[in-house]
């Protein structure tokens, strides 16, 4: 209080509004940080928070089955309609479909980034970030509707089996229950390889990151004290890794449990959770089962995301 | 400048009075001055400028006329066209059977004021009172297109057309020796469970369905039975016009529900496809220039509705998307591109064994306790999920 008083006897007051309000917050550096963070406070709680609060009650009305219009009265029928085996099914498929992308993303991705992070050094490290980055740089409809054409019945996969006479394994794979069909591009297995190509690049990086921070003395000490190359991966490299995987599980698994377009280009028809809020908003009007739909992956990723806390995937953050 | 009909003064009015009293009461009775500019909810490839192709346009030429500037805001589904309808903003909407009901419902859009529209008569006298954008003798709107869901099928694989729809809904072996399992399709739409019903209606007439849209619980459970026996032989059900034109070029499919949009595109890509309506007749899409109850711009809203029936968008535009037009005279009097044998390829003959989409309502007029259009979305997604 005195710095303020003394501060206001020795500058005169300016004259002015702006001037004087300038002042003002000079006087009160309260003030100042409070109107710095409102507006992006009024953002989030408003649009973003207030998006979810609002998305979160339509969820807890239902719709009149005679007439098809909502009722805005609590209730959890709508909750219990989840529970219906074909929206049951709906929800597993799309958890399978994403836990199944995630681990296979993640297989794949450590070797990469183990070699971009260990081994490519200049040029290669450039050529690694352009090879991961470029596929992002293109259209996302194109790259799925060009793996349509890759795995159609008639498309160069099926050809390439063809000319290797392997055609045989092909279809030894694609008569397997469930996870076949009549082919690639009408299968789970298809659509799971487009999801895997779509999200890889956002499991290597993170992963890359991760094993950069590792430092190399660590995995050496390991070697020197006698650890296998085996046991050197398991219990130095990969838990020092871990919250890398984690952070790209956290991309790859929420991306793919949202996405409703792969699955309508590549896959046989058979709903996954973002075309299950699509037609029920749209088509049926039914926007609190749309609702409660959209809450099943927000669940499922508050859980993830506390495990992947538990695990460290924010610690470096 | 404008003036407006009160309640008591028209009949007519007053018949729509007792359902909407506000919106027949606002129904225009002069079309005045235009307001500058008129928008409009579309179908994708409906309102054209001759941006895609200089060849078709049914636009600049009314702008030049009217000096009102079309604005046009293109929806996918007839889901979206309420949507939007709903949010508001926009003058008019060509609305398909199946939102055309749910907007009159809604009172989104206003009674048409047929006087105004001097090419009125040329309409087709089967499309003047039909049910989708007549309620209790109103008009609301002007019929826009029509074309039937065709059954679009490989010739290299089928000798001769198939007669029924058979080869999509049962296990069969096709003239080409092989199974038509994995290499049929069909419609991803709730809608399509109306073809179903279409079907049994030819093929088990001890249902008594009386319209494909009016099922009662044992038709209903009927219908889905047929899809789900439909769905072992289905790979995939499309969606998107472009990927099922994909999938009869790469996927190896020989025959599915369509719209002779894909027939003639396939055609043109010079692939042995043709398309037919089989005895059991077919569903089939009539959509209507609708007028939203608070549209800003009334004025050329009418003038657009005379424009989209005394012009060459009739003729132009049926052979753009292969639809049928609206006013039989298109096909013949050289306004446009259209032929009477295009008019005829893309099904005017076929109007009596069409089941226009419509909306399915508990409240039906066929029998009191109707499956409403809801449930067929959830148990479509049933079917679909092999349930």
């Amino acid at each position: 209080m005195s710095d303020l008083s003394s501060n206001a006897a020795l500058f005169a007051p300016r004259s002015g509004p702006l001037a004087r309000a300038v002042d003002w917050i000079i006087r009160h550096p309260r003030m100042f940080v409070f109107l710095l963070v409102l507006p992006i406070t009024l953002w989030l709680g408003i649009v973003y928070i207030g998006a979810l609060i609002a998305l979160l009650i339509q969820s807890f009305f239902s719709i009149d089955e005679f007439s098809g219009v909502v009722v805005h009265e609590f209730t959890l029928k709508t909750y219990g309609e989840l529970l219906r085996p074909y929206n049951l099914d709906i929800i597993l498929r799309t958890v399978a479909m994403a836990a199944s992308v995630t681990i296979a993303a993640a297989i794949l991705a450590f070797p990469i980034a183990y070699f971009a992070a260990r081994y490519a050094k200049g040029k290669w490290k450039a050529l690694f970030y352009v090879g991961v980055m470029l596929p992002l740089w293109s259209s996302y409809l194109v790259k799925v509707y060009a793996w349509k054409l890759v795995l159609a019945k008639e498309g160069i996969l099926n050809w390439i089996f063809a000319k290797l006479h392997l055609t045989w394994l092909l279809e030894g794979v694609l008569s397997l229950p469930v996870i076949g069909g009549n082919s690639l591009s009408v299968s789970y297995i298809g659509t799971f390889l487009v999801f895997l190509y779509i999200w890889l690049p956002y499991m290597i990086i993170p992963v890359q990151a991760a094993l950069e921070r590792v430092s190399k003395d660590l995995t050496e000490a390991a070697s020197d004290l006698g650890a296998t190359p085996r046991q050197n991966f398991r219990m130095v490299l990969l838990p020092l890794a871990l919250p890398g995987v984690v952070a790209g599980s956290i991309f790859t698994f929420s991306l793919t449990l949202g996405d409703y377009i792969v699955p309508q280009i590549v896959g046989n028809s058979r709903l996954f959770i973002g075309q299950a809020v699509y037609t029920q908003q749209g088509t049926a009007g039914n926007i609190p089962l749309a609702a409660a739909f959209t809450v099943v992956p927000i669940v499922i990723m508050g859980i993830y995301l506390w495990g992947a806390r538990k695990m460290g995937a924010f610690d470096a953050l | 400048m404008k003036q407006f009909f009160k309640a008591c003064v028209s009949g007519l009015a007053l018949t729509a009075a007792t359902t909407l009293p506000l919106q027949a009461a606002d129904m225009l009775s002069e079309v005045g001055a235009g307001e500058g500019s008129v928008s409009i909810v579309a179908w994708p490839g409906y309102i054209e400028r001759g941006e895609t192709d200089p060849a078709f346009d049914w636009v600049t030429k009314f702008e030049e006329a009217t000096s009102c500037k079309v604005e046009i805001k293109t929806a996918n589904t007839s889901d979206e066209m309420v949507a939007l309808m709903n949010e508001g903003g926009f003058d008019l909407v060509t609305a398909s059977g199946d939102a055309s009901l749910r907007l009159i419902a809604g009172g989104r859009v206003q009674p048409v004021n047929i006087d105004l529209i001097p090419s009125w008569s040329r309409v087709d006298d089967r499309l003047k009172d039909a049910p989708w954008h007549t309620v209790k003798g109103t008009h609301y709107g002007t019929p826009f297109m029509w074309g039937p869901n065709v059954l679009m099928y490989n010739t290299e694989v089928f000798g001769e057309a198939p007669k029924s729809w058979n080869v999509v809904f049962e296990e069969m072996t096709l003239p080409d020796g092989e199974s038509n399992k994995g290499r049929v399709q069909a419609y991803d739409g709730p809608i399509y469970i109306a073809d179903a019903a279409m079907y049994l209606m030819a093929h088990k007439p001890e249902l008594g369905i009386t319209s494909p849209y009016e099922l009662n619980e044992d038709q209903y459970a009927a219908a889905l039975d047929l899809l789900r026996t439909q769905r072992t032989l289905v790979s995939r059900y499309w969606h998107d016009a472009f990927i099922q034109i994909d999938d009869f070029k790469n996927e190896g499919m020989v025959a599915s529900s369509s719209w002779p949009f894909m027939v003639n595109l396939l055609k043109a890509d010079g692939l042995p496809i043709a398309s037919v309506i089989p005895q059991e007749g077919a569903t089939g899409w009539a959509d209507t220039l609708m007028l939203h109850s608070e549209a800003a711009h009334p004025n050329c809203a009418y003038m657009f509705m005379e424009h989209s029936l005394n012009s060459n968008l009739q003729s132009d535009l049926s052979v753009w998307f292969g639809a049928v037009p609206s006013v039989p005279e298109a096909c013949t009097d050289g306004s446009g591109m259209q032929t009477a044998a295009g008019c005829s390829e893309n099904g005017l003959d076929d109007f009596d064994k069409i089941k226009f989409w419509q909306t399915p309502v508990s409240n039906c007029d066929g029998q009191d306790n109707c499956v409403p259009y809801y449930r067929w979305v959830s148990d479509y997604i049933g079917v679909i999920g092999g349930r």
